[in-house]
């Protein structure tokens, strides 16, 4: 038999990306419970905390605590929404799909990228529906609409840079269940040693330390800045390059290292 | 090694101190079958993991179609086709759209795709659940879609790791005609199976491999014969006795008695069965053992894995 033997050619690494994402897509259209596990969740902290833990909390600014909370939960919920990158890749790894795609001469970047950047248009969705819903039980914007445009894309970023991270530990556990669990083992103190629900002041010392520089917190201060009109233009501008700092080395961390073991996994 | 689709030499893999592969040598002419034939562990999916570019060997070379299978990992992804124990298809497209998106990833235009995943799915007799999402195939279907993405970019090498693992009879016959097709077309096939029957049915050699070594290899017919020729099978009437049986045949085995003892069967490999079975009649007579049937039979495939490696293959 003669084979058209094709020479690599640059550009499929894009369409290879365009057909992953839009594969991961599709499953997430198709399957809308995962949208609304991403989301429920959310939604219940945000009622649990607005309506019984809300009235006992004092937040020291001028706003409602349900505008204190909203930025906070908008984080959680980008940091929760990244577990499931990790999650999807070990289905794809038990179903085999993995390994039919690593047959394929296909980019190796694409596998990864394309989940990691599905699981990003995944979350403009859950941002814009927790907007929603926090809107219904007296959230209001109190910036910029450019400002809350600023905020999504930080936000957006910052769930992209963990979902690298969720993806080396499914690339790791390579077991659905275990991936599953082994994401709330690491999401926990990040979300709740933060300053999502409660200020970090009101922690004692020793956890303002780790509660202080905890990406979440970091992250939370300019997205709660930025919607609230609540800081100086200059301190919001040093929220956001702390922001894009911690984001930036996730990522340059993360992202090589998830691909590593994507190359080597066998 | 122009003529062969399939070379290697002296492939190994370990992982530490565990030698999954310990040096195996093969070759797969052009448009044959190879049947690949171990219990679990044996090493037969590593090898075709290293054969498809998945898995690194630890030494040795190998060629696909005369390219190196890590030097021009690439191009042998162009010339491969793989499908597995397991139905590696995505869960929530359709069967079509899954053969467009391996197309795609081929780099086949949207056209050429849509074409080769509509003839595809007419030739497999999926066409009724083309559009179908996959969630509700049945075991069968899926294994045949598998095999379909296997075949989207047409690779004259195609390998098939357990492909009826787990499939009912119908589905099962169903695939290896579509498997004799493809071989009477041209492709060369490489299967791993742990099925004597399918090796026999399907395979022009075979190559039995056990902890990582090749152990015998030949046509169905030359492996058979290893047993040396005729199986005594003797069904005593009190199994308790199966010991004291095999004792007093023991001057008569051409090779390993297999014995039953909860059955009270004994089988027993025989250089030559007409010769020997009055024989055998009488040294269980002399000893008392009564018997309820006793008959000669062919070897299978079976007898000549538990001949070459000493234990069945079913067993691990």
């Amino acid at each position: 038999m003669n084979k058209q033997l094709k020479r690599w050619n640059p550009w499929w690494t894009l369409t290879d990306l365009l057909t992953m994402v839009e594969r991961n897509i599709t499953g997430y259209r198709r399957v809308p419970q995962l949208l609304i596990f991403s989301t429920i969740q959310p939604v219940m902290f945000l009622l649990l905390f607005t309506y019984v833990f809300g009235g006992a909390i004092r937040t020291g600014g001028s706003s409602s605590y349900i505008n204190y909370l909203l930025p906070g939960i908008l984080a959680q919920s980008a940091v929760f929404g990244a577990i499931q990158t990790g999650v999807g890749l070990t289905v794809d790894l038990s179903r085999g799909l993995i390994d039919r795609f690593r047959s394929l001469p296909m980019a190796r970047s694409a596998v990864l990228l394309g989940r990691t950047i599905a699981d990003m248009l995944r979350n403009v969705f859950v941002i814009l529906l927790m907007l929603l819903v926090g809107y219904l039980i007296g959230f209001r914007l109190e910036g910029t609409i450019s400002d809350a445009v600023s905020a999504i894309a930080i936000l957006l970023l910052f769930g992209f840079a963990f979902s690298w991270v969720s993806a080396c530990i499914g690339m790791v556990v390579k077991n659905t269940e275990t991936a599953q669990v082994a994401g709330f083992i690491w999401v926990f103190p990040l979300v709740f040693a933060s300053a999502v629900f409660v200020p970090v002041e009101s922690m004692p010392d020793w956890l303002q330390h780790f509660a202080k520089w905890n990406p979440v917190t970091i992250t939370v201060n300019v997205v709660r800045a930025l919607l609230l009109d609540s800081s100086s233009a200059q301190d919001t501008a040093t929220y956001a390059w702390e922001a894009l700092a911690w984001i930036a080395v996730i990522l340059i961390v993360f992202m090589p290292l998830a691909i590593w073991l994507y190359r080597k996994s066998e | 090694m122009a003529a062969s689709a399939i070379a290697v030499q002296n492939i190994q893999k370990s992982y530490g101190n565990v030698h999954a592969l310990r040096g195996i040598d093969l070759e797969v002419e052009k448009g044959t079958i190879l049947g690949l034939l171990g219990p679990n562990g044996a090493g037969k999916t590593t090898l075709v993991r290293i054969l498809t570019t998945l898995l690194q060997p630890s030494g040795g070379s190998a060629w696909v179609e005369s390219f190196n299978v890590v030097k021009d990992a690439a191009y042998v992804r162009q010339l491969i086709g793989l499908a597995g124990q397991y139905a590696a298809v995505d869960e929530n497209l359709t069967g079509r759209e899954n053969l467009i998106m391996v197309g795609k990833l081929y780099h086949q235009t949207l056209r050429e795709a849509a074409a080769r995943a509509h003839e595809l799915l007419v030739q497999f007799g999926l066409e009724d659940a083309a559009d179908r999402r996959l969630k509700t195939y049945s075991g069968g279907m899926r294994r045949r879609l598998d095999l379909a993405a296997s075949l989207v970019n047409k690779p004259p090498v195609l390998f098939l790791d357990e492909p009826t693992t787990g499939l009912d009879p119908g589905s099962r016959l169903a695939l290896w005609k579509i498997i004799r097709d493809l071989v009477r077309d041209g492709t060369t096939v490489l299967l791993t199976t742990q099925y004597m029957e399918e090796a026999d049915h399907l395979a022009d050699r075979i190559i039995v491999i056990d902890k990582g070594k090749i152990v015998g290899s030949g046509t169905p017919a030359e492996l058979k014969r290893m047993v040396g020729g005729d199986v005594l099978e003797i069904h005593l009437v009190d199994p308790s006795r199966t010991a004291d049986a095999a004792i007093a045949l023991r001057s008569l085995e051409n090779g390993a008695i297999e014995i039953d003892a909860e059955q009270g069967i004994l089988r027993m490999p025989v250089e030559d069965g007409t010769g020997t079975l009055p024989k055998a009649i009488r040294a269980l007579d002399i000893s008392h053992i009564a018997i309820v049937d006793l008959s000669l039979r062919r070897p299978t495939l079976d007898e000549a894995f538990l001949k070459l490696t000493g234990h069945r293959a079913d067993m691990m």
